[in-house]
């Protein structure tokens, strides 16, 4: 297939490392307490890919992450369900049979996940596999080796031909960020995938360090709150990997609320894809309703 | 028809962002119960707090509430003639301590500030107007910073001046702003005192409740009696002082109109003197700069400590091709700035200083809208009580209006445009003022290129109200002149005998 777009579509503003990392950093001091940290840190449960990549997953494991996902605080109503359970293909059935009947959507990986590099056959089926078994959304890689040898057409092409074998399933795009290195190569990887039809973009895959960093998210916002107000397509971001307090999460929700607004505070438009957060999160709702912080064993470990 | 019907609507449904709807912040006010402000406070003279001669005092309030604070004492012409006598009683001990003793009094006063940084950053946040934020993070440790490196020069001295022997010039009068109090008295303080000259300084008259706690520091610091002395007053006391034949030199900060009232008061008499005036400095934005971080710039810029600096980016020169886009961007980023309680931990934006001060915002913001230039204002709700102005931008104003030539020393920003290089220059040195630039391109060439041709004293580059203690800082044309900071800051407070070679 031969990419209807020139190098010249892909051409993006520069960044400034300095001034953005400057601007994230300022951001970071926003003071959250009371009625506002509980109601972020709801929102952040809300937003939350509940994700297990591992070689040792096993039907048993997913099955327990799926209860989570459903109740995470099965005492607490007020306290949403995740957004999806994010799996390898492979488990993607028993998530679906485990979260019939609620709205945690189901998530898998694909397209050679983590590091991308099979041919595009086994890419694309590995896609139709995963949305026949149930899936509801994709997370794609992209290819970095081409990206970095400036091949950008052949980046654009994979993310369509993924993007239309996705069919109804959403598709997060994973530029995998801690290998593009800069944030010039960050803000051209989200042009073409913005340009390809992405659903969200993606920071990282969590196998590599570092994953998402605050400067980069608030450059990926930026990203898709200008290519909104352009064409009036909204794109979700999805901060993946390292993110594993409470602090953390409500430091990524400024950076939505102070970038791109209202209309990305939602699990629609914004998510966070990590394991070890959800627990610390909860763990700052029990001590902000009690006032007192409760015993990590008196969280479901799962 | 049918065809206008169906363009209006889509106009009117133009995708737009909308901020504050969904997650409000709760209201993070940092904690008072860590200080106190006294009912009243007097003259600091050789080592001493003392009651003023002339009797008097006057009220200090908060810009933000117009409650008042406190009350500090006036220094009338007998008070003024005790601090210069203290200074010059305590000047020739202090010159002949060696550099290293001078360093460690210095040393240790910047310790001490960064001890009680907290309570100052309260103090000056309740005396001001300005956010805590920014007391926090960067009035108060600069302030510190001032001290910690004019400690090192100290010792140092005849290595600043090879082949030259420096010495103090005696007792130096500095007057200063009500815009960073505690910084620029520590601007001020500390390069005279790690010369070896001794100090009169006269803080703002709206503003001094950091510089006479800074006189507690002095004395937990043990610094000798008289050597630094702090008279509170107006511009009465600052004149006196200015007047006195005592001094040895005149270091001033504020407004170029008593600048040019200090000097000729100077004239004629074997005073030394430097002058940090007013400035109307531009922001240079090409098209190819790294658009959303020079928007971050020029917030900071001009809404940085409600634009009360002196060199601010009060005039934002944007290139033709991206204009509107960077305007869009502004309107929309202006939107999200914080403005209300300065204590609060979340306000980015706090009170007007004083209500002469707001009243000259309002008046020459009302002289762009009579000029013809179109005012665009963050809707945000503003405070019943207090001093308050909301952050504005100005479009469509042409290099004749006042709000592009005369310093506004408020929030308000004027967006002009040019075509070329050669333009941008010319638009940019087009002022009375030559404080600061800002210059907004991705290409190195470039940048060199204008630096070179900026007459201003500061060129940012890529940011912009950025200082730092070894940086030095000061004006070209009515702007003033004099360094301070770096080895430049350092020549102001010394004499020079020459002729001597390094043995």
């Amino acid at each position: 297939m031969s990419h209807p777009l020139s190098p010249v579509e892909f051409r993006v503003p520069p960044v400034d490392a300095i001034a953005l990392e400057t601007r994230a950093a300022d951001l970071a001091t926003r003071s959250i307490k009371k009625r506002a940290k509980v109601q972020g840190l709801c929102l952040a449960v809300s937003m939350m890919d509940l994700t297990t990549l591992e070689g040792m997953d096993s039907p048993g494991k997913v099955r327990q992450l799926c209860g989570k996902a459903r109740r995470p605080l099965p005492l607490r109503p007020d306290v949403p369900p995740c957004a999806a359970v994010c799996v390898y293909p492979d488990l993607v059935e028993v998530a679906v049979e485990a979260l019939r009947g609620s709205s945690v959507q189901v998530a898998s990986v694909a397209t050679g996940f983590p590091a991308g590099r099979t041919d595009r056959q086994t890419k694309l089926r590995e896609v139709e596999l995963a949305v026949a078994a149930g899936a509801t959304e994709i997370d794609m890689v992209i290819d970095r080796g081409a990206f970095l040898s400036g091949r950008y057409g052949q980046v654009y092409d994979e993310i369509c031909a993924v993007k239309e074998a996705c069919g109804p399933a959403h598709l997060k795009v994973i530029l995998e960020t801690g290998e593009l290195k800069t944030y010039d190569n960050v803000r051209r990887a989200c042009r073409i995938a913005l340009l390809a039809g992405a659903d969200f973009l993606k920071t990282s895959t969590g196998k590599v360090t570092p994953a998402s960093t605050l400067p980069v998210v608030l450059l990926m916002l930026e990203a898709v709150r200008d290519h909104y107000l352009e064409t009036g397509r909204q794109v979700g971001v999805k901060a993946a990997g390292g993110i594993r307090t409470s602090k953390d999460a409500l430091r990524y929700l400024v950076l939505v609320a102070e970038t791109c607004g209202d209309l990305w505070l939602s699990p629609q438009w914004f998510r966070f894809g990590a394991s070890s957060l959800l627990n610390d999160v909860l763990q700052q709702l029990e001590k902000e309703r009690t006032g007192r912080y409760q015993r990590p064993a008196d969280f479901s470990a799962d | 028809m049918a065809k206008h019907v169906e363009k209006a609507k889509v106009e009117s449904a133009a995708p737009e962002l909308q901020f504050g709807g969904v997650w409000k912040y709760e209201p993070a006010p940092e904690s008072t119960d860590h200080f106190t402000i006294a009912p009243r406070y007097e003259l600091f003279v050789g080592g001493q707090f003392v009651k003023p001669k002339s009797g008097e005092y006057f009220a200090t309030i908060d810009p933000a509430t117009e409650k008042p604070l406190s009350e500090v004492a006036l220094a009338g012409d007998k008070d003024v003639d005790a601090a210069v006598k203290a200074g010059q009683k305590a000047f020739p001990a202090w010159k002949a301590l060696s550099g290293e003793d001078r360093a460690r009094f210095l040393f240790r006063i910047a310790r001490i500030l960064l001890e009680r940084a907290r309570e100052f950053a309260c103090v000056e946040t309740l005396d001001n107007g300005k956010p805590i934020k920014e007391t926090r993070d960067v009035d108060v440790p600069l302030a510190a910073q001032h001290f910690f490196y004019h400690a090192g020069w100290a010792d140092k001295l005849d290595l600043l001046f090879p082949g030259q022997r420096p010495e103090p010039l005696g007792v130096v009068g500095q007057v200063i702003p009500w815009n960073f109090p505690l910084l620029m008295a520590a601007w001020k303080i500390a390069p005279a005192l790690a010369a070896g000259n001794t100090v009169v300084l006269k803080p703002a008259e709206t503003s001094p409740l950091t510089a006479l706690r800074l006189c507690e520091v002095f004395q937990q610091a043990g610094l000798p009696p008289g050597v630094v002395n702090v008279i509170t007053g107006d511009g009465g006391t600052g004149a006196a002082l200015v007047r006195h034949p005592g001094l040895a030199k005149v270091a001033f900060t504020g407004s170029t109109e008593v600048g040019k009232e200090i000097q000729r008061a100077v004239a004629g008499r074997n005073v030394e003197l430097t002058l940090e005036l007013g400035g109307k400095a531009a922001h240079l934005v090409f098209e190819d700069a790294a658009l959303d971080q020079a928007v971050e710039g020029v917030v900071r810029g001009i809404f940085f400590n409600q634009g009360h600096v002196c060199c601010a980016g009060s005039r934002l020169l944007v290139q033709e091709s991206v204009h509107e886009l960077f305007v869009d961007k502004l309107r929309r980023r202006m939107s999200r700035i914080r403005v209300g309680n300065p204590m609060d931990k979340n306000t980015d934006m706090g009170a007007i200083h004083s209500k002469p001060q707001l009243q000259r915002i309002r008046e020459l913001v009302a002289a762009g809208v009579d000029e013809g230039a179109v005012l665009h204002q963050a809707p945000c709700e503003l405070p019943q009580k207090g001093f308050w102005f909301a952050p504005s931008m100005f479009t469509g104003v042409a290099m004749s209006h006042r709000i592009a030539r005369e310093e506004i020393f408020g929030p308000v920003l004027s967006v002009l445009t040019f075509r070329t290089p050669e333009e941008a220059v010319e638009k940019a040195n087009n002022t009375s003022y030559g404080l600061s630039a800002g210059i907004w391109t991705d290409k190195g060439a470039r940048i060199l290129w204008l630096a070179e041709r900026m007459q201003a004293g500061v060129v940012w580059n890529n940011t912009f109200n950025r200082f730092d203690a070894a940086s030095p800082f000061g004006g070209f044309k009515e702007s003033g002149f004099g360094r301070e900071g770096g080895r430049q800051g350092m020549r102001a407070y010394v004499r020079l005998r020459g002729g001597l070679l390094p043995g």
